[in-house]
């Protein structure tokens, strides 16, 4: 994907200004930043997650395989069948674990035939790495797992409908390190299929997981903006901007 | 530990506010109980001076279909009928057309639109019934008698006061219903659509789901409402006990029986009197097991959420 010259504007505020950013297939790019530099708002805007919000708008473009995911003869329902979320807490559906998983494929096909619909679940599960704690328990409701295993069900939804793209919205941040530390190995393994965009507040793991790393800042007008792109190992290590290097040092944010 | 005294003890205190305040709650609770208990005790004591009549064979109250109790007939399935039949017109107007509409001012209309719809809404639920009554008698059945022909719809008829009943609960299941379906958390409905649902999907699949409790309740109190209303059926339904599945025949309902009989001259140490006891006793068993039966049905098939 590629964001052009894009910015979010909600109402007559610009809320992220004028991002350019490549974004590399089957890489993790990370998106760091101080609390409201509009790092969510900007991961929103590759799956038109914002076209739910009222007053929300784009300028500029993002294109998904050379098309720009905004172009007036876009539906942005089947954009976001390409381009999946995963969400800052995790949000299963009440409803039976296989359910949560089949839902987004039944969408797509109705008529989707029983064994394949199974054998769709159980492919997610393992992709996600969840079927051997739930493959008993498949009828129970997805909301009965803890906050770990229901993140990553979260994920094997999303892998579900087979997308280009898993958008994440610091997925980890209502979880404990070691289902953190679970969810930051499954990434790596679903980047060999996947482009991952993650936002996340934790330098470590955008140290750890990721093979690029965005920086964003709010201007003096509230406006967030990128002020840096590089390699991971670039941003952590030697970073061009001076902001950068108080930010990732912890000396502020 | 210091010897001199902290200025703030941790002795206990009493607080009499609390408890005067306690008392007062559990009090304004006891009363609502204490009314139920009043009513089954009022209903029970004259329903078994009923029953204590030499005239009377209890067990013909559910194995014959004709009510007069003054020459001894007591057949309550000819009032049960009709109060099942109006009570399932009103339901077939009122769910999909109270639901339809929660649905479009939760999930689709605008902040603006919601705020001037849902008071109007609600000036609909305060209408007094008896305007119900006559909006029936004097609009919807020569509507009917328009479109299926005066010969077939009589004057009072069950089918003209059950629609305009379920017109009358519309606002209620609604208003209600919307509430149960904007208090599913924003989270899941974006779980839906980042999997690239419609707002139909969305709706349909995972909000209602999700505020399927919330959702029966009301139409269990619709559905109460419904069971219960008089004026209505007193005006436009009919005014004598008559045992016919035909929607288009005029029927006495329960509530529309008790209201003419107790407000008519009658004794009361008469059977008739002593009779509407009986009919009130029914209605509210049948209440009753509605209220059981939507209890098991909404813990059996809710989705809980967080």
């Amino acid at each position: 994907m590629l964001a052009e010259n894009a910015s979010i504007f909600y109402g007559a505020f610009r809320a992220v200004a004028d991002v350019t950013l490549p974004v590399h297939e089957r890489q993790i790019t990370a998106i760091i930043g101080p609390s409201g530099c509009g790092k969510s708002t900007l991961l929103r805007a590759f799956n038109r997650m914002n076209d739910l919000v009222q007053s929300a708008r784009v300028e500029g473009k993002i294109l998904l395989d050379g098309d720009n995911i905004y172009a007036p003869d876009v539906d942005a329902v089947a954009v976001r069948r390409r381009v999946g979320m995963v969400f800052q807490r995790p949000n299963p559906f009440p409803k039976p674990i296989y359910d949560n998983v089949a839902y987004g494929v039944r969408l797509g096909n109705p008529r989707i035939p029983k064994p394949e619909l199974d054998a769709i679940v159980e492919q997610s599960l393992r992709g996600a790495a969840l079927w051997d704690e739930v493959k008993d328990k498949l009828k129970e409701s997805g909301t009965a797992l803890s906050g770990g295993q229901q993140q990553r069900l979260c994920i094997a939804r999303a892998i579900a409908v087979q997308p280009d793209v898993l958008l994440m919205d610091e997925p980890c941040s209502a979880l404990d390190p070691i289902a953190t530390i679970k969810i930051e190995e499954l990434m790596q393994t679903l980047k060999e299929r996947y482009t991952i965009m993650i936002v996340t507040h934790n330098m470590q793991q955008a140290a750890r997981a990721s093979d690029y790393t965005v920086m964003m800042m709010m201007r003096p007008d509230r406006a967030g903006e990128m002020i840096e792109f590089d390699q991971t190992e670039q941003i952590f290590t030697n970073p061009r901007d001076k902001r950068t290097e108080d930010y990732v040092s912890g000396r502020f944010g | 530990m210091t010897a001199t005294k902290h200025p703030n003890s941790l002795k206990r205190k009493t607080r009499l506010g609390e408890k005067l305040i306690q008392a007062f709650f559990f009090f304004c609770g006891f009363v609502s109980i204490f009314t139920t208990l009043g009513i089954v005790v009022a209903l029970g004591s004259q329903a078994l001076r009923f029953f204590g009549e030499p005239s009377i064979n209890p067990i013909e109250l559910i194995t014959t279909t004709n009510w007069s109790p003054n020459i001894g007939e007591i057949g309550i399935w000819s009032l049960v009928t009709s109060t099942l039949i109006t009570t399932f017109l009103a339901l077939l107007v009122a769910i999909p057309l109270g639901l339809a509409a929660a649905i479009y001012l939760s999930e689709y209309a605008t902040p603006k639109v919601r705020n001037t719809l849902k008071p109007i809404l609600e000036i609909l639920a305060g209408v007094p019934t008896v305007v119900y009554g006559y909006f029936a008698l004097t609009f919807m059945t020569p509507l009917l008698r328009l479109i299926f022909g005066s010969d077939v719809v009589k004057i009072y008829n069950m089918a003209s006061a059950g629609l305009v009943c379920g017109v009358m609960i519309i606002p209620l299941i609604c208003s209600m219903s919307e509430d149960a379906l904007r208090a599913v958390p924003r989270s899941l409905r974006e779980g839906s659509f980042g999997l690239g649902a419609t707002k139909l999907e969305t709706s349909l699949r995972v909000v209602l789901p999700a505020a399927l409790s919330g959702v029966i309740a009301a139409i269990v109190v619709g559905t109460s409402r419904a069971i219960g209303e008089t004026m209505i059926m007193a005006t436009a339904a009919g005014a004598g006990p008559n045992f016919t599945f035909n929607p288009f025949e005029s029927a006495e309902t329960m509530a529309g029986h008790i209201v003419r009989i107790s407000g008519g001259d009658v004794d009361y140490n008469s059977i008739d009197y002593t009779s509407i006891f009986i009919v009130g006793l029914t209605l509210f068993l049948m209440t009753l097991a509605l209220n059981f039966l939507s209890r098991y049905f909404v813990n059996k098939y809710r989705e809980v959420y967080e």
